[in-house]
């Protein structure tokens, strides 16, 4: 598909702190596309690289084959909706959301059109006449979202905009956005370090550390795939175990050999091996490849999460069935839920791992 | 709660020395010698020699209040940009001149502009004309430029660091260019810091009567020196109240402007 | 460019703040009794400003009544703070608008309008009188800055206090006010500041025989200033000078903050 944004060879430090070394990184036409990370990875900067706030030191940002790496903000085709809204305090709902057409000096009638249909669009009629302090966070969040796309902007960037909100009225605006994706039919950039959010409305995900790309790939490659130790970890919870690859398809993890899908990592060669915990499978004792005995366990709702103690490890493990504490049980993971992934040479080659 | 009672001395006391004495500027603008009622005081400012030095006062007051506008808006937006780290650090540099005595510092700009002063020394080496400002009008307002700009600098720059720098960032992203966006966000934001440093150049500079004094000469009278001869020399003190009470109507107004403005700032930043 | 032409700009507004000082400090080592003429150098104003009675009485006084009326006020406005933090909002209010007469009032305004309350008390002009009026003028100063940080200040922490055990004043001395000290010492700087640098009041409220240095340097300007005036102003002016740097460079600042960020992160 189309290339929207092409981001090549950038690179930014603040002072001496390298923020971002040497990135590349696409944006097809009409993806959600979502930077995950830790804070400091270097997310932000990222997105307002491409907003125009900063100026990468080295590397271009194109925009529709256009080199717009130079330009201001005011000159680029794309808004966006900032971390706490950044609503103008002066200015009432409508005002704010007038804004960017006014200056277009585009007609008053055209103008108030626009305002009634996006505040529709964010299920805020009514609302024109208001005060921005005079609205809830999650109502000022979709003002902010609406003020951004009235001016049809063929990208729109979103900088952690669910983070000041709770946890309900999260999820709602999860929904919210996809729906609003869909309806736009425009290419949304978003940036979080909260990896449900990022899981739920992507259609690309771009975990990022230190500077670094670590994976790109969709919701289900990442989770399920995760091409290093970082990734796996960063990304729900999962049994990070050294292992040694002894041939394809056989992995020796804790002294006991599982059988495993992945092949082409060579004979005898030390691996990570990632094991998500709703993968391992309880079993009564004497059943399954390896013995253990449950330490801890917590209720969790869905299911119960246990700590079992099997060959030296501390197996995570999340089950709708429930084993009190204490009890001897046997563990067994399915060849397909086994992911391996190569060793980095050294402690701060983690951090680069894949950058294509 | 007994904390209440805790305000108490405080109440007192602003009862006793702030309301009272007020009251009492009222009470002698609006009596005469014998204690009867008039108005006399008061419209004694309409007659020509004191609507001279009204309309006086009023001039250089305004100018200077413009200048100091002129200049502080950029330096406050300068200052801003800086970031400095040490926020204190600012007000410290506009607040260390008054530990040397305002007088002194003042009648410094005399040594500085005369006719063989430093200045026109400075003007002479350049081949450039001399200045004949001392003792003119300008030379008033040059000394109430000098006096009263921290406090215009310092309002408006605390309310230049209020404002978050994603507002403006969010007027570029919609289209906004520099110009649009200072106009459009920045200025009108401002507007709290500017109100509370126009008030607090214009009040002092339209009831100074030690400037005019310091840099006027003996012939130049403003409405600050006519009150304070009442007081001090001709000891009528109802004139000098009355007109006081005179003065208090601009002092009065721009209180009222001032609370509207808080009030409108409380509730943008709510 | 814009940068240079910016640094060019500040620095001429700073010229503009800091040239009569820099008259000053040089009058203060010119060796002629008139300021229009330089007449080589000298510190003999220095020493003879040691034996001029009639200025170091004027110097004792501005300090005594600059440090009196910022502690008195001080602690009138600290209380005062405290208390109006529990009242409603419209007594605040009230409360709050009073306090704010004297910043936005003239001082001329201020000054006759206390003059006419001694003189109907039938209070000697004086010292007293000259006390009262720098408390009056000072209070809210020490209000206006206590009063935000008493808004900062969590409610919860003095409820957290009383729950350990504290009684009422020990929750107060030991987690109110620690919290709301930097406002109530840059309150108190600022008071006594104005108090140092305030004329016109003083000029209503005091009487014959008793002058701060303000008054006396106003009563010189006919006559002409006196070169051992200089030399006072100057030797304040570079100990505070030296006082703030001095404060500045010492890391205690940046150490406090630092133990206010710890039990955070705890």
């Amino acid at each position: 598909m189309h290339k929207l944004i092409d981001l090549q060879h950038i690179s930014k430090a603040f002072d001496s702190n390298i923020v971002l070394d040497d990135m590349n990184l696409y944006i097809r036409e009409n993806e959600f596309l979502t930077l995950l990370g830790p804070s400091g990875c270097g997310k932000t900067t990222t997105l307002r690289i491409i907003g125009g706030f900063e100026n990468p030191d080295r590397g271009k940002v194109i925009f529709d084959g256009t080199d717009i790496t130079a330009f201001p903000p005011n000159k680029r085709q794309l808004n966006t909706v900032f971390q706490k809204y950044a609503l103008f305090p002066h200015m009432n709902i409508g005002e704010n959301i007038a804004f960017g057409l006014r200056i277009k000096n585009k007609p008053k009638a055209y103008i108030q059109d626009k305002i009634r249909y996006a505040l529709k669009l964010v299920n805020l009629d009514g609302y024109e006449k208001r005060m921005p302090d005079s609205l809830s966070g999650g109502q000022q969040q979709r003002i902010a979202i609406a003020r951004a796309i009235v001016n049809e902007p063929k990208v729109l960037l979103l900088d952690e905009p669910l983070g000041a909100l709770d946890l309900k009225l999260r999820q709602d605006m999860q929904y919210e956005l996809i729906r609003l994706k869909n309806e736009l039919g425009i290419t949304f950039i978003y940036v979080t370090h909260d990896q449900e959010e990022a899981l739920t409305m992507s259609d690309t995900i771009v975990v990022m550390n230190q500077g670094y790309i670590q994976q790109i790939g969709t919701p289900e490659m990442i989770y399920n795939e995760p091409e290093n130790a970082f990734v796996a970890d960063f990304i729900g919870d999962s049994n990070i175990i050294d292992g040694i690859m002894i041939q394809d398809r056989l992995v020796e993890i804790l002294g006991v050999r599982f059988p495993c899908v992945d092949s082409g990592f060579g004979e005898n060669k030390p691996v990570d091996v990632v094991i998500r915990p709703e993968d391992v499978e309880l079993t009564t004792s004497g059943a399954g490849i390896l013995q253990g005995t449950v330490s801890h366990i917590i209720f969790k709702g869905v299911h119960y999460e246990m700590e079992v103690m099997a060959n030296g490890f501390e197996w995570l493990v999340q089950s709708t069935r429930m084993f009190p504490v204490g009890t001897q049980v046997g563990l067994s993971v399915d060849p397909y839920n086994i992911q391996i992934m190569n060793k980095p040479a050294s402690e701060d080659e983690e951090a680069i791992g894949v950058n294509e | 709660m007994n904390k209440k009672t805790l305000a108490f001395p405080y109440v007192l006391w602003a009862a006793a020395f702030i309301v009272i004495p007020l009251c009492m500027v009222f009470y002698y603008g609006m009596t005469d010698t014998t204690g009867a009622f008039t108005l006399e005081n008061i419209i004694t400012i309409a007659t020509a020699e004191h609507a001279k030095a009204l309309l006086l006062s009023i001039e250089l007051s305004f100018v200077s209040t413009l200048i100091c506008f002129l200049l502080a808006y950029p330096l406050a937006m300068i200052l801003t940009n800086m970031n400095v780290s040490q926020h204190s650090f600012i007000v410290l540099i506009f607040i260390l001149p008054m530990w040397m005595n305002f007088l002194l510092r003042t009648l410094a700009w005399q040594t500085l502009l005369e006719k063989t002063g430093v200045i026109n020394s400075i003007l002479g080496f350049l081949h450039l004309p001399a200045l004949e400002i001392i003792n003119t009008p300008g030379a008033i307002v040059l000394g109430m430029v000098y006096n009263f700009l921290p406090f215009m600098v310092l309002p408006i720059y605390n309310a230049l660091t209020k404002i978050d720098n994603n507002v403006i960032n969010a007027a570029r992203d919609l289209g906004a260019n520099g110009v649009q966006t200072f106009f459009r966000v920045t200025l009108p934001l401002s507007v709290p810091g500017i109100i509370s440093g126009v008030t607090m150049v214009f009040i002092p500079a339209l009831t100074t009567f030690v400037i005019s004094t310091l840099l006027g000469g003996s012939k130049i009278l403003l409405i600050g020196n006519v009150i304070e001869q009442e007081f001090t020399q001709t000891g009528n003190w109802h004139l000098g109240s009355g007109l006081s009470i005179v003065l208090m109507i601009f002092i009065i107004v721009n209180m009222v402007i001032e609370a509207i403005s808080d009030r409108e700032g409380e509730h943008t930043s709510l | 460019m814009r940068n240079t032409l910016r640094k060019i700009y500040i620095a001429l507004i700073f010229l503009f703040l800091y040239a009569p000082i820099l008259t000053l400090i040089v009058l203060s080592f010119n060796d002629s009794r008139t300021r229009a003429k330089w007449g080589g150098f000298t510190t003999r104003w220095y020493l003879s400003m040691f034996r001029n009675q009639a200025i170091l009485q004027a110097l004792t006084n501005t300090l005594i009544i600059a440090f009196l009326s910022a502690l008195i006020a001080t602690v009138i406005g600290t209380v005062a703070c405290i208390s109006m933090q529990m009242m409603k909002r419209g007594s605040r209010a009230v409360i709050m608008g009073i306090t704010n007469i004297p910043m936005l009032n003239a001082d001329i305004v201020t000054g006759i309008s206390l003059m006419l309350l001694f003189i109907t008390l039938g209070l000697r002009f004086g010292f007293m009188t000259i006390l009262l009026s720098h408390i009056t003028f000072n209070i809210p100063y020490v209000i206006l800055s206590v009063m935000p940080r008493m808004k900062q200040l969590n409610p919860s922490v003095y409820e957290a206090a009383l729950d350990l055990g504290a009684s009422h004043i020990q929750a107060f001395f030991k987690v109110v006010f620690p919290d709301i000290l930097p406002g109530v010492l840059s309150g108190f700087l600022m008071a006594f500041t104005m108090s140092l640098d305030d004329f016109i009041i003083t000029h209503f409220t005091k009487g014959p025989g008793v002058d701060t240095l303000s008054t006396k340097i106003y009563t010189e300007v006919k006559k002409g200033i006196k070169p051992e005036m200089y030399a006072l102003s100057t030797l304040i002016f570079v100990t505070v000078l030296l006082l703030l740097i001095l404060v500045n460079k010492t890391p205690s600042g940046k150490s406090t903050e630092k133990r206010k960020l710890q039990p955070a992160k705890q």
